[in-house]
């Protein structure tokens, strides 16, 4: 019995294998960034509530798998929308070219970079260079670049708090961890420090030297999972964390953001630059998929219904653009520009 | 030197020598047992820790709070087209008729503030809820109708008391409006705290009063009976091969080696080559529960073949000699005694391989099951993830009450592998012939 069962099951499975040509797909395939996904998933799933439409997919795996994955070909077997917290660079935009693939780019909204402590622990304040200062791998010491040597905030500047520097953030694989290094190692460090320049200089090295975090324990690699940081940082009110701004959002009662250059971390001083960690979130639209893929068109107009200061996905945490921007982004969505090298410049 | 002298010592000596040798003897073998019971109780109290974390997280993630309210099923508005289809009550404003109902119940008819403070305190989901019960009783049209809708995520962790009202108000994710209204609401005795159904019955959804496994529960199952309508005939005919019909030569040796070698591959791997050869090359649709089910087959197969072998090996040589010895071919051997004494054990091996594969992640991953996919699949042909997924990527959503539907999540996903591996147990003990 079990065995003819089996031969049955086999003949069956065998036959489904072999009968399944190339076939067309319905729903739109999404894949990209994990910190646009939350809000990218928001959208899909308002799509999905119209019954005309099914509810896109959305995939994970980080910016880079969402720039590289969209440019991978043309055919239902590749996904149709690549989602990223990094704009694209000229060599992402070559695979494209090399692969027959038109895109256009959709600017949806901005992400902030919070540096947080618990609440039972004074708030800290200070300086992008300082705070690139603790965190870069090598600094310069007496014109020289050496492994950094700090061990608490007040070896980075006296008026800092006396405690050992020990920072959660995100790991290697993260668009965040890419936008922090960029943002404050890299410019507000390593591009103005004037000590840090000339040593750099003397060592032959340029400015991206100083992506690097450090790796002696100061900067501790907690996995792409925020929500651990975050309950490390209320057990231990002397650790710092390093997330996006939607997890300060969520757990405001508990944690404080750091005072950048003396701004605080709040929604509207992201939203008008006055904060400057933040970055852009994007998305990449094959040009080639629309009409055949059901629902690209209107995935994309769905953004256009919640993106604003009063939708939903500012209430998930995404930081809007200004309105300028959304309109010059709407306008990209009916006209769908292609992607050239020349406005990544 | 006397008789009774034993090694050069007296009679009283030795006995007080072997006394002494005994009792050390007896020492070290409750010193071993107390080792053994130690080890033992350090491997329960890591359980019991485990269950008591997640049963404390997880089983409050079974309920949620509910706000009844009286709706006015107004016809003209909920179904604008009123043939009742999904697309004519999609575009009705179900949404609107909710918001009055809600202004209703706390006696207040108009108000801008209170109407965006109430927008956010009813489930996003609500007006979904609302057309689905429209559906499916029509006859309810036009009448005033008491309903339970869930609260929003953030009135749900204030009622848990994960929200202090002390706090200041620009610190909360609530404001003291709303928590007035949920204070009215609660004295009004509309608020309810029950079995969530949004867990056992919805889909994945980034609201997370509205998330719920079934999608992810549908998707596992699929997979799964892919996954053993695969492994469990090719590996037991492997097996059979293998132990049987073989001949034992180099050839055979390398097959063997190699599929004990395959049983140590990283899972990952598994995904990688379903993704170039399935939907790379054969041009499958990414996201299914056939893909999936091929992949994890293929990770399951090494497990069943070298269970169903050793189940194989242990039918004692007696029994076919004996069924040769009486006139039996050798595929009579086969099929009439080996193999319905060996089924237990290639039973056994094949629902811990099963078992094995339900908690799989890392080779769904390449093929695009690791997604959000919130249309529940109908077929295995429809995008799908599976429970491990759902929960890994409910873990990481900022929403506080992720973090209890997480816990929730895993209890089901626990429960389910405690039933396939009783189920293991009981077939075994059932069909076990022992001789």
């Amino acid at each position: 019995m079990i065995l003819r069962l089996a031969k049955a099951t086999t003949t069956i499975t065998v036959a489904a294998l072999l009968c399944t040509p190339a076939m067309a797909r319905d729903n739109v395939s999404i894949a990209g960034s994990s910190t646009v996904l939350p809000f990218a998933t928001i959208v899909a799933e308002r799509l999905g509530r119209n019954p005309a439409f099914n509810t896109p997919v959305v995939e994970s795996g980080g910016s880079s798998v969402g720039k590289k994955g969209v440019c991978d070909g043309i055919g239902t077997e590749f996904i149709d929308i690549g989602n990223a917290s990094s704009r694209m660079k000229t060599g992402e935009l070559e695979y494209c070219d090399a692969n027959g693939v038109k895109l256009t780019e959709i600017k949806v909204g901005y992400d902030g970079i919070v540096v947080a402590n618990s609440k039972n622990a004074p708030q800290l304040k200070i300086s992008r260079s300082d705070l690139g200062k603790a965190l870069t791998a090598k600094v310069a010491v007496n014109g020289e670049l050496v492994d950094n040597p700090f061990k608490t905030w007040s070896d980075v500047n006296p008026a800092l708090p006396n405690i050992a520097i020990r920072v959660y953030g995100p790991p290697t694989t993260s668009g965040t961890r890419a936008s922090f290094a960029e943002i404050i190692n890299e410019k507000a460090f390593c591009g103005k420090d004037s000590e840090m320049k000339a040593a750099l200089a003397a060592a032959g090295q340029k400015a991206k030297t100083c992506r690097a975090m450090r790796t002696d324990g100061a900067y501790i690699e907690a996995g792409e999972q925020d929500n651990l940081i975050v309950q490390k940082l209320q057990e231990d009110s002397e650790t710092f964390g390093i997330f996006g701004f939607s997890y300060l959002d969520q757990n405001s009662d508990s944690l404080q953001g750091a005072q950048l250059d003396g701004v605080e971390p709040t929604f509207e001083a992201i939203a008008d630059g006055s904060y400057k960690a933040s970055r852009a979130l994007y998305f990449y639209v094959k040009h080639q998929h629309i009409g055949v893929v059901p629902g690209i068109q209107e995935y994309m107009n769905e953004w256009l219904k919640h993106w604003d200061e009063d939708g939903i996905l500012a209430d998930a945490g995404m930081i809007p653009m200004p309105e300028a921007e959304r309109d010059e982004m709407t306008a990209r969505i009916n006209e769908l520009p292609v992607l050239t090298a020349d406005a990544l410049k | 030197m006397t008789d009774n002298q034993f090694m050069g010592l007296s009679p009283q000596e030795a006995t007080l020598r072997v006394e002494a040798s005994l009792r050390q003897r007896r020492k070290r073998e409750k010193r071993f047992r107390l080792m053994g019971l130690a080890a033992v109780a350090l491997a329960l109290s890591f359980l019991v820790i485990l269950f008591t974390g997640i049963l404390s997280k997880g089983l409050p993630g079974m309920f949620q709070y509910y706000v009844q309210l009286d709706v006015e099923l107004d016809r003209a508005r909920l179904d604008p087209a009123g043939d009742l289809s999904a697309a004519s009550l999609y575009s009705g404003d179900a949404e609107a008729l909710i918001l009055e109902a809600s202004l209703a119940s706390i006696g207040e008819e108009e108000g801008r503030k209170t109407k965006r403070a109430l927008r956010k305190m009813v489930s996003s989901g609500a007006s979904i809820r609302l057309i689905e019960f429209v559906q499916s009783n029509p006859q309810v049209l036009n009448t005033k109708q008491t309903i339970k809708f869930a609260v929003d995520d953030d009135i749900d962790s204030f009622l848990r008391g994960f929200i202090d009202r002390e706090t200041p108000e620009k610190d909360r994710r609530i404001d003291d409006l709303t928590i007035d209204i949920v204070d009215r609401w609660q004295a009004a005795g509309l608020i309810s705290y029950e079995l969530s159904d949004y867990l056992f019955f919805g889909s994945a959804s980034r609201d997370a009063e509205m998330a719920g496994i079934k999608g992810a529960l549908i998707g596992s199952l699929l997979t799964l009976a892919i996954c053993i309508s695969i492994a469990f005939p090719l590996g037991v005919a492997a097996a059979i091969y293998l132990e049987e019909l073989a001949p034992k030569n180099r050839w055979t040796e390398l097959i063997e080696i190699n599929i004990n070698n395959l049983a140590a591959v990283p899972s990952v791997v598994f995904g990688i080559m379903g993704l170039t050869i399935f939907i790379v090359t054969f041009g499958m649709p990414r996201s299914i529960p056939l893909v999936g089910g091929v992949v994890l087959a293929l990770m399951t197969l090494p497990t069943i073949i070298i269970s169903s072998r050793a189940a194989i090996r242990a039918v004692p040589p007696s029994i076919r000699d004996a069924a040769l010895g009486i006139g039996a071919s050798k595929m009579q051997v086969i099929f009439h005694h080996v193999i319905p004494l060996a089924m237990p054990g290639m039973l056994t091996g094949t629902i811990i391989g099963m078992a094995q594969a339900l908690g799989e992640t890392a080779p769904l991953l390449m093929i695009g099951m690791v997604a959000f996919i919130v249309d529940i699949p109908a077929g295995f042909m429809d995008p799908a993830t599976v429970l491990p997924v759902q929960i890994f990527m409910w873990a990481d959503f900022a929403e506080r009450m992720f973090i209890q539907k997480t816990s929730a999540a895993i209890i089901v996903l626990l429960a389910f592998l405690i039933t396939m591996n009783a189920a293991a147990i009981a077939l075994r003990k059932k069909l076990e012939r022992r001789w």
